[in-house]
This record gives structure tokens, sequence and C-alpha cells, in this order.
């Protein structure tokens, strides 16, 4: 499956692209004015405009962050598939990636130790990352 | 707080006083805009999440149209494009029998679903007329979750614009509280198309592989419809396996071929054991194993009807073995929780055996789903 998306799917709103763009300006700006204002010695304005500016910039990368993930999750995942082969008169296992064409219980070429047949006994899916438990 | 705001505007240039009226003006604006159109920015906030949804399920279906498209041309080798019939194809609807005298609708359903399959199969052989009777069953199962993946997003849109239009909170409200659902079964179906396209096993072939396993060795003969069936020893008992035949997609008609194999016997059956995956419920594991009692069969509910009237016909008990999994798990490639499930349930099937059947009897064991990737 392709894991290219198209560009109408993927484009970030310019509107939230703008208004994320200002926060972050407001924000810079609002730093810059703590540090005026610390030089100034208004320590308590200085610690304000700190905060403001940090919670500014935070929340604007936030959501920056949060649309280039809304895109990455908009391409389809295509686990990896593997099969297993195996001999049955000598127990030769190997597991290999499925190709087209393979189905379980297909006969194969003979076997590299005992020259019988091998068999497709498994085909399966890998899912590397673990399932969320919720203890309760 | 205004002391504060009064004092950081004041490094803006001063005019505290006038500042501050300004932003106690604002302040009520806004608790005024709030009161009375805060549930319109609700709905604009959760028609912005459908919006966004949307947007993914269209690309999904894109997908599945390009994939199904592709592995046509590739497998088919048809003479001419085959996009305008694949647009066709997704359009396809089929209209349930009239329920208002529900006196024999079975059979009438049933009538239904098999001209359905017998066009689709006839279409898939127009589009891709160099494929082989395994790669036209893959090919209608790569279009019908092409078709399920159209219609999902065809609804969320119909909703959506709905919405919209007539502003109704609830219309959205409901769209945006079952979407993290429709979504979920969509990327199940987006997964199921490349494992139908490719021939791969999947979830919901839990029982074939299961019957596969049992019969594999012995000699199998053809059953109606699309079922194949093979007689063994189990447990000094004799099992005639069923399973769809494959390993084509194909989940064939498990109730014709039960019936078909009951009749045979002229229903000297001891048991029937059907073997399914299960839908799990959060917090219960993939692959887990349970047994019960019942016809464990999905889909319309034909089948199921013809199994029930057969048992009750000759007075035949009924055991089921299923496989948990979700409806993503069901659709997209088998997991390996799930492969692995099989010789568990195989035990299980062999317990209730020599529980619940005496020495010598025959009991007829059913894998119940879709074949695809499962020879026998």
């Amino acid at each position: 499956m392709s894991e290219n998306s198209s560009p109408t799917t993927t484009k970030i709103s310019t509107y939230v692209m703008m208004i994320v763009l200002i926060v972050l300006a407001l924000s810079i700006v609002a730093l810059m004015l703590s540090v005026n204002a610390f030089i100034a010695g208004n320590e308590m304005v200085a610690g304000y405009l700190l905060i403001i500016g940090f919670i500014a910039m935070a929340m604007s990368v936030y959501v920056l962050l949060q649309s280039r993930k809304r895109i990455a999750s908009m391409k389809i995942e295509s686990p990896k598939v593997m099969t297993t082969v195996e001999c049955k008169k000598c127990g030769f296992k190997s597991v290999r990636e499925f190709q087209r064409g393979d189905f379980v219980f297909k006969e194969l070429e003979a076997c590299q130790k005992c020259e019988d047949k091998m068999l497709i006994t498994a085909i399966y899916k890998e899912i590397k990352e673990k399932e969320k438990t919720f203890a309760v | 707080m205004s002391a504060v705001l009064s004092v950081i505007m004041n490094q803006f240039g001063g005019a505290g006083d006038s500042i501050s009226q300004i932003l106690s003006i604002l302040f009520y604006v806004v608790f005024i805009v709030f009161l009375f159109y805060g549930q319109r920015i609700q709905m604009y906030v959760m028609i912005r999440e459908v919006e966004g949804s949307l947007y993914k399920l269209k690309y999904i279906k894109e997908e599945g149209r390009k994939i199904t498209i592709e592995t046509i041309k590739e497998i088919g080798k048809p003479q001419t494009d085959p996009s305008a019939r694949v647009d066709r194809y997704l359009e396809y609807f089929t209209i349930t029998p009239q329920s208002m005298d529900p006196a024999g609708i079975v059979y009438k359903l049933d009538h239904i679903l098999d001209v359905r399959d017998s066009r689709l199969k006839d279409e898939v052989k127009i589009m891709a007329p160099a494929s082989d009777e395994v790669q036209v069953n893959n090919l209608e199962n790569t279009l019908e979750a092409a078709m399920a993946l159209n219609f999902i997003y065809k609804v969320v849109r119909h909703y959506y614009i709905q919405g919209k239009k007539t502003l109704s909170l609830y219309i959205i409200m409901q769209l945006q509280m079952i979407l993290p659902l429709v979504m979920k079964e969509a990327e199940a179906y987006a997964s199921a198309l490349k494992a139908f396209a490719y021939g791969q096993p999947i979830g919901d072939g839990a029982g074939p592989l299961v019957a596969a396993k049992l019969m594999h060795g012995y000699e199998t003969r053809k059953v109606p419809k699309d079922c194949v069936v093979a007689t063994l020893p189990i447990e000094g008992r004799t099992a005639l396996v069923i399973k769809a035949e494959g390993p084509g997609g194909n989940v064939g008609k498990p109730g014709d071929a039960v019936k078909a194999v009951i009749d045979e016997n002229e229903g000297k059956i001891a048991s029937v054991i059907m073997i399914d995956a299960g839908l799990k419920l959060e917090g219960e594991m993939v692959g887990e194993v349970a047994d019960g009692v019942g016809a464990a069969i999905g889909g319309p509910g034909v089948d199921q009807y013809k199994i029930e009237e057969s048992l009750v016909e000759y007075h035949i008990p009924i055991y089921a073995v299923i496989v948990k999994e979700d409806i993503g798990d069901a659709v997209s490639p088998m997991r390996k929780e799930i492969a692995d499930s099989a010789d568990k349930v195989i035990e299980r099937v062999k317990n209730v055996i020599l529980e619940r059947t005496k020495e010598g009897d025959k009991v007829v064991i059913v894998g119940v789903g879709n074949s695809i990737g499962i020879g026998q």
C-alpha cells in the first residue's frame, strides 16, 4: 500500500497555521518584554510576562506537533506479513517474508536437509508495538 | 489581576485606565458571546473534528480504489482500463426482501444474496479476464472491501453535510461520538484490502485454519456451496470436517454444507462443533479461546438459520469454540496470536468430543470464516 498521501488530505489548514504563527510571535514578544521589565527592575511583571510567553510558546508548538501527528496518522500502515515454511519429515523450519501466491498448506520446493517437500504451515502478521493494557 | 494587567499594559506605553476598561468590556463581550453562542462554538469545534476524519476517510477510500484498480490490472490483464467498471461496482447496492410478512424471508434473502454473489463474480471475470478461480475470489473480496470503504465515507459525508446544512448540534454530536469506532472499522477495511489483494489469510480465517489443520492429509470432496468436507478419525470417533474451499477468498455457505452432510448421514450425527472468530470485548486478549453452545456463525443469519433448522430436525446438540479478536483483527492479515491459537482450539475441540460424545460416534466439525490464503 502506498505510503504517500494526497496533497488535499495532508495540508495543514492555513487558518490554523496563521493563528499558531501569530501566537508564537506574541509569545516571543512577551519573552522580550519580560527581559525589558527585568532590566527595568520590575521583577513581578517580568515573571508574569515570562509565564505568559512560555505558556503561549508551548501551546503553539504543541498545536504544530499535533498537526504533524495528524498528517502521520493519515498514512495507511502496512504490517509485515511472515510465512512459516516447515518440513514435516525432518522438522526443519524457516520464517520468511510473505510472497504473493503463498497460502497455508501450499507445498513448496524440496527441503534443504532431507529433500522432502516443504510446506507452508502459517502466515501471520507481526505487530511490533504492544497493546496498551489497562490494569483493571 | 487587573492591576497586574494594567502594569503589563503600561509596558506597551501607559494609558492603564482606558486599557483596563477595554479589557473589562472585552471580558463581558466574551462572557455574553459564550453565554449565547457557546453551543454553536462547540458545534464548530465538532464540525472541524469530523471534517478532519472525513479527509482521512476520503484518503483511505481513494487509496482503496487505487489498490483495487492496480491489482485488477496486474492480475486480470484487462484489455481496457477497468477504472470506470470499478467505480460502477463500488456503487452497487443490495435491496433486502420485504419483511412485513416475515414468513419465508430467510430463503428470499438467501436468493438475493446468491444473485448478488453471482453478479459480482461475473463482473470481476469481465474486469479481470486472465484471472483464475482463486484470483476471482480474491479480487471479489478486494472489491467488497473497497465498496465498504466507499460506503462508510459516503455515509459519514452525508451526516456531516446534513449537520452543517441544518446546523443541528445533535446530528453533528452523534456523528462525532461514533466517529472513533467508524474510523477503526475503516482502517480495518483498508488493511483488509491489501490482504485480499495479496491473498493473505485474515483474522476471520481462524475457523478455516483449524479445519484445514484437522483435514490436511485427508481426502476432501466438495459440498454445496463452495465448501469442502473431509472424513477423518479423531479420539475414536469419525469427524466430518467442513470448511470453505480455499485458498481463494471465500466463506462458502456452511448452512448448506452442514445440511448436506447431516442428510447424507440420515441425521446420525452425535454433535456439531462450530469454530469461528468471535468479537472480543476490550480488555480481553486477542487469540483467547472460549467454548459454549450454539451456532457460531456471523453474516446475515441465513446460514445460522439453516444450521439450526437441520439440528432441530434431528435433535443434534451443537457446541461452539471461538477465537477472540476485534473487528480490526478479523478483516486484516491474521495476527500471530490468532495463528498460534489454532492448536489450542484443536485441543478444546478434542475435549468437547471426549466429554460430549461416545466412541464410534460421528461428529461434524465446521470451521466458519473466510478461507483466503488457507488451503486444505
